[in-house]
């Protein structure tokens, strides 16, 4: 693992050490308490097996694993998506792009590798491969195109992190989806805006209630892997690449 | 949120919820085939006591004082907003961009009151608000709110963007909760929407350099330059992450908005109750 960390910090492996110490157990002792904890959880979730971190098999499929380190690769993949898509839309800005629009969407750039970085350096090795995009369906010269497809992934980010909340177990864990999924909330409203002004809160995302969308880990994957050379499975959530 | 994702999901680790549901769920189903705007603002009372009859269990305390927290909060956006609709502060041009940020907050007034109904909790009143922040003067820093269009929309993103805090606060409060989690995170997302699009509504007027997200340094959360409201933003200058140090990775200004912080249900109680929530 690349250490790319403040030298003061202590290196990337003491971080991750005290990020699952902050969360209340070493690697180890991750697996003993949500087997423990399966007796006091919600009782339409049945017999949690100890977490297991991600795995690829022999033909390039990776498996996120299961339990909280489950749902970490599952953001982890996803941030992946997203962190690829617009590297490459900063690196190849579309005709027409105005100083603030370059301004907006390399920031989003920055944040999304941040999310990718942090993801990345928390699960260690248990951590899904580097996965391999496919934008082959998106027109990076057209503005409409890169617009249309970050409004997807977005959208997308939102509603996988609001459907995913309710299955993770650590109260820090759940703190730090909720800190992520506000800003990709944030980034969805303004592409939303880009594309059409006002439409921040249109009803493809957002119900009659004033409720955002959610997702499945079966739908969002789905999605996602259109966009994905290296295929993402998710077998302990219901969802197996096929 | 998406009911038949719900039910979906639900059946896959529970294949008699069906039977536990029917014939409800097609009850349900042929409710939103209709697609009546009565049918819809129903839904939320036919969760509720659809999952309470299945699993023959009410909702916590614990639960339900959340809700009337949220309810709370959602109540003095409302206010917010209406006042401002029926004020005249807001020019024609930007009227369909607020009115849909004023629909959101009533509705979420409406689907809290329902939600807490149906888990057979008792959903608070709406409390005594003074819009000034004077707790019942009138007389408060933004007692020009209503006449002052700038000052209108400074107030308006100090609102959402502490309530994207509070939400996010209440989550561990509501794990494991598939129904009530996934209702507030689905609220928290709609709230850091309108952040976003009242924070790009000053930037397009020139009102502020703000960027939709929050971008502060190593020793002031708080970006609006509008000091006021240091409060609503202490603490989103956190650039540790889990126990990680994030420093070197990113400038300070990418590190901060790329994680947006969390507010306990106090912070926010103290930084309401005795101004816009007169004590």
């Amino acid at each position: 693992m690349k250490t790319d960390f403040n030298p003061t910090t202590g290196g990337a492996n003491m971080a991750r050490r005290s990020f699952l110490r902050y969360a209340g157990a070493s690697a180890a002792a991750v697996a003993v308490m949500s087997a423990a904890s399966c007796t006091k959880n919600d009782p339409i979730i049945p017999g949690h097996k100890p977490d297991t971190g991600g795995s690829t098999d022999g033909k390039g499929i990776t498996d996120i694993g299961s339990g909280d380190i489950g749902i970490l690769n599952y953001a982890y993949a996803l941030e992946q998506l997203e962190a690829a898509f617009y590297v490459q839309v900063v690196a190849n800005p579309y005709s027409g792009i105005s100083a603030t629009e370059t301004a907006y969407l390399t920031d989003i750039r920055g944040h999304e590798v941040i999310h990718r970085k942090f993801f990345k350096t928390a699960l260690g090795d248990k951590a899904i491969m580097d996965l391999t995009p496919d934008f082959s369906k998106i027109d990076f010269s057209d503005r409409t195109s890169v617009l249309k497809a970050a409004k997807l992934f977005e959208d997308t980010g939102v509603k996988a992190y609001n459907g995913a909340g309710y299955l993770i177990e650590s109260d820090e864990y759940l703190t730090l989806a909720g800190k992520i999924v506000s800003v990709e909330a944030r980034h969805a409203a303004l592409i939303s805006n880009l594309l059409d002004n006002g439409t921040f809160v249109a009803s493809d995302n957002v119900d009659a209630n004033g409720l955002n969308e959610s997702a499945t880990i079966a739908q969002v994957l789905a999605a996602a892997n259109g966009f994905l050379k290296t295929k993402v499975t998710a077998p302990s959530f219901q969802y197996n690449f096929k | 949120m998406n009911l038949f994702n719900i039910l979906d999901e639900i059946e896959t680790v529970d294949p008699e919820i069906n039977e536990r549901l029917s014939p409800r769920r097609d009850a349900i189903k042929n409710i939103t085939s209709f697609g009546s705007k009565v049918a819809v603002a129903a839904l939320p009372f036919a969760l509720g006591t659809m999952f309470k009859k299945a699993y023959g269990q009410a909702a916590s305390p614990a639960v339900i004082e959340v809700l009337n927290f949220a309810l709370t909060l959602e109540f003095l956006e409302a206010e917010f907003y209406n006042t401002g609709k029926s004020s005249g502060v807001i020019p024609a041009s930007d009227k369909p961009y607020l009115n849909v940020v004023a629909r959101d907050e009533n509705a979420h007034v409406k689907f809290l009151q329902d939600t807490i109904a149906a888990l057979g909790g008792t959903a608070v009143s709406k409390p005594n608000i003074d819009l000034s922040g004077g707790n019942g003067s009138g007389n408060g820093p933004f007692k020009n709110a209503f006449n002052d269009y700038a000052l209108f929309l400074t107030a308006a993103q100090v609102f959402e963007d502490t309530g994207v805090r509070a939400y996010k606060g209440q989550a561990p409060a509501l794990k494991g909760n598939q129904v009530v989690l996934t209702a507030a995170l689905s609220i928290h997302a709609v709230e850091a929407r309108h952040a976003s699009a009242i924070r790009k509504l000053r930037f397009d007027k020139g009102m502020t350099d703000n960027k939709p997200w929050i971008e502060s340094t190593l020793d002031n959360g708080n970006d609006t330059k509008v000091s006021l409201a240091n409060g609503n933003y202490a603490g989103e200058e956190n650039i540790t992450q889990g126990g990680v140090n994030l420093s070197g990775l990113a400038s300070t200004r990418i590190l901060t908005a790329s994680f947006d912080e969390p507010l306990s249900k106090q912070a926010v109680l103290d930084l309401l109750v005795g101004s816009f929530i007169v004590a």
